[in-house]
């Protein structure tokens, strides 16, 4: 598959990650190699074959329904790049 | 006490229980060693405070008779276990700044015991990489080098803090993860013990999280039964980690009987790659009648998807490492870059915060799980994974382990392969297909290439039974005999 810097940019734009006018450039083809080299996957005969969903097979154990943790606000917002009043801040989202 | 740091986890268990010589001494023996490995590049972070308090703390139960199994036991820990009150930083830019208010249950298991904490190691940034060289704090330099070359050498990825500091005797033991090689693939490159337990076994509760179906945690040591006083440690369930599984974790190092009889040995056809160097089919011939010299019977066996298993796994985890790494958004922890606006402030953080590989890798995975190629990608190559998975379960039905080597090369040069991504992929071939399937899988150094270097053999077991793993692991160490160690041209 080979992709396009539009496509590259719409990518990071939903990764959430800049990309610069060279960067984009570069992604485009280290994208497209590392996308062609998947593609070999379309060799393999896959009709009927369940998707894996888990390596090994365990049933989750049950636990009663009953809080556990918490009340540690002090301690999540201890590593908070910026912090007042007991919440998070963040830049204005709201006009 | 230069010797004490020559001694395996057995011997100095046994030196501690005698009294020969005390935690505390043990530990400053490392703590010098380490000071003096400054151009291995090893350690992130040195915590000898908090060493020195355990290792005092150590001999004290000691004295009192109380010591647990791994008591005054010094241990690296890859910077990726989440530890208290110690930075923890995935080798990455975007978590600088982050202290851990709790300790990752791994961890939490080895202090319990008694081990004794050094410090925190080098790895690729989030476990990313089979080089070491995409950390945000410098590559690890092999402790190896080629005989008569200065070339600095990679002692492999992504734990390769973990495996050059116990190839250099900076630590006895250290905590690792494995992703798609991440333990096995440093040890053979750097003459060390990596042992990746079967999925589930572990807790991967307070590591940082990379692909959440394949990550798993497990040890470096320097000799097999270290691998499995270590492992029977850190393994167990955990009600904080649902997919740890519960059931018994057994004496592992009981199983070490030293022989091979009864036992059936599968050699797969299919990892015997192309362009593999003959060194490599030299040393898998040399396994091969190491094991049969044992009492094992060799099997030919078939497992015809191995090569799929790299291209699945280059879509499977980077779609989850793209919604596992979606959490670094400058808002709870770790770096920030201010701006203005919400969404700028998370794009710029995130590419600032995020090298270059890491980006890659997000992007690729953002890629396959976006609509319209989700089915095409993500969803081919979960059913490639289930067709890789009943490849080994068809193999097990006839074999007890599996004798492969664990990479298609010796250690390579610092920058050999930092620009081309599929090249330094091709690195993890013959690693990947045991975390598809979620299988154990060990490597022990099984010999040395024309230049000296140290290669790998790879043992792979049945899903939870490591002990009969490392029981075939143990018998080609004793085959091979006393490993070397490297010159010290490092220290100072």
């Amino acid at each position: 598959m080979q992709v396009d810097e539009a496509t590259v940019r719409r990518i990071a734009r939903l990764a959430r990650i800049r990309v610069g006018d060279n960067e984009a450039r570069s992604l485009v083809s280290e994208l497209s190699s590392i996308l062609t080299w998947v593609e070999q996957l379309g060799e393999v005969d896959t009709d009927g074959v369940e998707p894996m969903t888990s390596v090994v097979e365990a049933r989750i154990k049950m636990r009663d329904d009953v809080v556990t943790d918490g009340g540690d606000r002090e301690r999540i917002l201890a590593n908070a790049p910026r912090a007042e009043d007991g919440y998070f801040v963040v830049p204005k989202v709201v006009e | 006490m230069a010797t004490l740091t020559g001694l395996t986890v057995a011997e100095a268990r046994e030196g501690l229980a005698c009294g020969e010589f005390s935690a505390r001494e043990l530990t400053e023996a490392h703590l010098a060693r380490i000071e003096a490995a400054g151009a291995l590049n090893a350690f992130i972070r040195v915590t000898p405070e908090r060493a020195l308090a355990m290792a005092d703390a150590s001999d004290a139960r000691l004295a009192r008779g109380e010591g647990g199994a791994l008591e005054g036991i010094p241990v690296a820990v890859k910077d990726i276990f989440c530890t208290d009150g110690t930075p923890t930083t995935a080798a990455s830019h975007i978590l600088e700044g982050f202290t851990p208010g709790y300790e990752s249950t791994v961890t939490a298991n080895l202090w319990a015991a008694g081990a004794v904490m050094l410090g925190k190691v080098n790895n690729d940034e989030f476990a990313m990489g089979s080089s070491n060289e995409n950390s945000h704090f410098g590559p690890v330099v092999n402790p190896w080098r080629r005989g008569g070359d200065d070339t600095p050498l990679v002692p492999g990825g992504s734990s390769g803090g973990s495996a050059a500091a116990v190839a250099a005797m900076l630590a006895p033991a250290a905590t690792a993860t494995d992703t798609g090689g991440s333990i096995r693939q440093p040890a053979a490159l750097t003459g060390t013990v990596g042992l990746k337990p079967t999925y589930g076994r572990c807790s991967r509760w307070g590591i940082v999280a990379f692909a959440s179906s394949l990550d798993q945690a497990g040890p470096v040591t320097r000799t097999v039964r270290d691998a499995a006083i270590m492992l029977k440690q850190m393994a167990g369930h955990d009600a904080k980690d649902t997919t740890s599984v519960d059931r018994p974790v057994p004496d592992y190092e009981a199983a070490l009987t030293g022989d091979m009889t009864g036992l059936r040995v599968g050699i797969p056809a299919e990892y015997r790659v192309d362009g593999m160097p003959d060194e490599i089919e030299k040393l898998w011939r040399q396994g091969i009648e190491w094991a049969k010299a044992a009492g094992a019977e060799i099997v030919d066996v078939s497992l015809p998807h191995t090569r799929y298993a790299l291209p699945a796994y280059y879509i499977v985890a980077p779609a989850e490492a793209s919604s596992n790494l979606a959490r670094y958004d400058g808002v709870r922890y770790g770096l920030r870059v201010a701006k203005p606006d919400l969404i700028d402030m998370y794009e710029a953080t995130r590419a600032e915060g995020f090298g270059a590989e890491v980006r890659r890798r997000v992007l690729i995975g953002t890629y396959v799980l976006s609509a319209g190629y989700y089915d095409a990608y993500y969803l081919k190559a979960q059913k490639v994974r289930t067709l890789i998975l009943q490849d080994f379960n068809a193999a097990f039905e006839k074999v007890d382990v599996l004798l492969t080597p664990t990479t298609p090369n010796a250690a390579f040069a610092i920058g050999e392969k930092i620009d081309d991504p599929l090249a330094m992929y091709l690195n993890d071939i013959l690693t990947v297909p045991v975390n598809m399937a979620g299988l154990p899988g060990i490597s022990v150094p099984g010999g040395r290439d024309a230049d000296g270097l140290p290669l790998g053999l790879q043992v792979i077991g049945k899903p939870f039974d490591e002990a009969t793993m490392l029981r075939a692991a143990h018998v080609l160490e004793e085959a091979r005999g006393e490993f070397p160690r490297p010159e010290e041209w490092w220290v100072q």
